[in-house]
């Protein structure tokens, strides 16, 4: 299917893609069997320029947003869904900074994400809050000068490898949601380190972990907003990159078919190659279907929110449902294609079921999206 | 340190055609790319600017299609590019290829090394470069593995042999072929790509280069092509069957009858 993608979005995908073929691929397994960190693909991107796709001009980006970020992660992600998490995990964390930062802080830390010399990371989550964000008990007190942090986030993407944090804390706990604010941490802050990295099913090759504040103390000019403003930070960042992880989502679903139906070409079964079966035909189509109806709701919802909407909390989170439930989807049947081979690590499809599954949890789990969605309709219906 | 370095385009495709009628490879329907070895030969003059600064020019002869093989270069890193076209270098060999080269470099000026591939994987002679050198009256050495110095009139490289590699010191300027040993070529850059999309390649013609038409092209070129074939590949097979005991004396009794070895 052609979406007519700008000359500059074919460059973008086009580079991507080639990165992924010849740099992530044949890493992929070894990277996910060892959960090692891709230093070396970060530094394949930030020469490439390609860190920066959805960062402005004016701040050493390329000046893209949403639709360039995703074309970057799903190519990135038809290799491995767990490298691209660098990248994909760095713009979460930065996008809080491009919506609600000021010149000073847009400053200071964008043209270093946009070069790739730092990362970035996002830290909501904590023990007893996830789908409930509401519920985070890591507190900020404003002493000073300075804003003193204590608190432990868990199973935050990038943690210990990116450099810049943002994080929620509660600045008022007596207004609940909204005595929540958002916080820009640098990495080595005295009082700021990191946890237990968590063994994880997929995505192995991310980093997931603690971020663990004991009186950590950060000038008062890293408040990003105003206080109180937290909770708006953190859900109108995610509404913005929930488009990520359904491309995410999308790059594994296409990584797997491609590898489904190459297989399928080439095992012989019963003297003639199994995709000369109806059962294997019906599967691929079905593959075919549901892939490409998610990339074109994943690539409309980026144009909605590029072309500068306003709300699109509902189409943020259908994209990111649809997709993810695609990948799990295509995933599995893709392994059922390949039968025995595929369920064997020798093979890159089991690691792509593997990653496909956080695709449906984290940045909401797709419960939590159809909630969203729900409300939204309630809200239109009302409104009518 | 100005650099100039040589590329050709090729077809994408190891397995080249050939047209039987006029002894010349089909390029149609190929997919065209720099040739491979060539792509070390950029990366290797990008490298030496990003440390010693000056300007990295790429030079080619051929038709109008490689300016964007020359364009390719530029989203690489490359400052400058220029491409020898004109009717009268249709059908060149590489000594009327590499004195084509050698007027186009003299246009070019002030440089101090010049860089090709080792060969092209199309015609696979291998002699370009160093006729290029030649022509020039400039010192040359061929399959540098590694660059160990390189300043002002310097230059010190590994040259891989068969066995090892010698070290060979020249003045600059000098020409040297590069081995894929020598470095791992970067990906393009997306702002390079954007460059590279604006970027004129200069269009230079035998005229503009002072070139000697009886030197160019079929003229220039003593090679004839008296017949090209493709070998054919008539394999036949047998198994032998046993133990394994029985295998090697059967095996050993067939090499001895076919006289690929003597029995003492
Ligand atoms: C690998 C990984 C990386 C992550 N990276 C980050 C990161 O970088 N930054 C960050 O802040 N967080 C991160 N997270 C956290 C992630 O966003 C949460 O895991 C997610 O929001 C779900 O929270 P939970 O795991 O606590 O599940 P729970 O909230 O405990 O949910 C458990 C189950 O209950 C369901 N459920 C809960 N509430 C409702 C409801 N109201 N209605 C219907 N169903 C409901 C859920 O859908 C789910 O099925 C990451 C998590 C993982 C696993």
């Amino acid at each position: 299917m052609d979406y007519f993608l700008t000359e500059e979005q074919q460059m973008i995908k086009e580079l991507a893609a080639k990165i992924a073929d010849e740099k992530i691929a044949p890493i992929a397994i070894e990277y996910d069997e060892q959960g090692k960190f891709p230093h070396e693909i970060i530094k394949i991107l930030a020469d490439s320029d390609l860190c920066g796709v959805y960062i402005a001009e004016e701040y050493g980006g390329l000046g893209g947003g949403v639709f360039e970020m995703s074309l970057v992660v799903e190519q990135l992600s038809r290799a491995c869904g767990g490298i691209s998490l660098a990248f994909a995990g760095t713009g979460l964390g930065t996008f809080p900074i491009i919506l609600f930062g000021n010149e000073e802080q847009k400053k200071k830390y964008l043209p270093d994400i946009a070069s790739g010399k730092k990362l970035a990371a996002f830290g909501l989550t904590e023990a007893n809050a996830g789908s409930d964000a509401a519920g985070i008990q890591t507190t900020a007190v404003l002493a000073g000068d300075e804003y003193v942090l204590n608190g432990t986030k868990q199973w935050i993407t990038n943690g210990g490898e990116a450099d810049v944090y943002t994080v929620v804390a509660c600045t008022n706990r007596s207004k609940g949601a909204r005595g929540f604010s958002a916080f820009i941490v640098e990495k080595d802050t005295p009082g700021f380190t990191f946890g237990k990295k968590e063994n994880k099913m997929g995505i192995r090759a991310s980093c997931t972990r603690e971020l663990v504040f004991d009186n950590c103390r950060i000038p008062r000019e890293n408040l990003l907003s105003k206080e109180g403003m937290g909770f708006i930070v953190a859900m109108k960042t995610l509404d913005r990159t929930r488009p990520g992880v359904a491309a995410q989502a999308l790059g594994i679903a296409q990584g797997a078919f491609e590898e489904a139906v190459k297989y399928s070409k080439q095992r012989v079964q019963f003297g003639q190659p199994i995709s000369s079966f109806q059962a294997i035909q019906h599967m691929m189509a079905d593959m075919a279907i549901q892939i490409e109806a998610s990339r074109a709701l994943v690539y409309q919802t980026c144009k909605f929110i590029d072309s500068g909407a306003k709300n699109f909390s509902k189409e943020s989170a259908m994209a990111k449902v649809m997709a993810s439930d695609t990948a799990m989807k295509v995933t599995t049947d893709a392994i059922q294609v390949m039968g025995g081979y595929g369920y064997m690590k020798e093979y890159p499809i089991e690691k792509k079921m593997r990653d496909a599954k956080i695709t449906q949890i984290y940045e909401g789990t797709n419960q939590i999206q159809r909630n969203v969605i729900a409300l939204e309709l309630i809200k239109e219906l009302a409104g009518k | 340190m100005n650099i100039v370095v040589c590329i050709k385009q090729v077809p994408a495709t190891t397995e080249v055609k050939m047209n039987k009628e006029t002894n010349t490879i089909i390029r149609e329907g190929v997919e065209s790319i720099i040739n491979p070895f060539d792509m070390y030969a950029v990366e290797e003059s990008l490298r030496i600017r990003e440390k010693l600064g000056g300007k990295v020019t790429v030079i080619s002869m051929g038709p109008q299609a490689v300016c964007d093989s020359l364009k390719e270069t530029i989203g690489l890193g490359a400052d400058d590019t220029v491409l020898l076209s004109d009717r009268a270098f249709a059908g060149a060999d590489s000594l009327a290829t590499s004195y084509t080269l050698s007027m186009g470099i003299k246009k070019i000026g002030d440089f101090d090394l010049i860089i090709c591939g080792k060969q092209a994987t199309d015609g696979d002679t291998a002699q370009v470069g160093p006729s290029l050198a030649e022509k020039l009256g400039i010192p040359h050495t061929t399959y540098v593995r590694r660059i160990e110095e390189i300043k002002d009139g310097y230059i010190r490289c590994q040259r891989l042999t068969e066995d090892g590699y010698e070290v060979v010191e020249m003045p600059l300027p000098a020409m040297i072929t590069v081995v894929k040993e020598i470095n791992e070529p970067r990906l393009p850059s997306i702002k390079g790509m954007m460059r590279a999309k604006k970027a004129v390649v200069n269009i230079w013609s035998a005229d503009d280069i002072n070139a000697d038409k009886n030197l160019c092209g079929l003229k220039g070129s003593p090679t004839q092509v008296v017949k090209t074939f493709v070998p054919v590949h008539d394999v036949q097979s047998e198994m032998i069957e046993g133990t394994s005991e029985e295998q090697a004396q059967k095996l050993a009794d067939k090499l001895l009858n076919m006289q690929f070895m003597t029995c003492k």
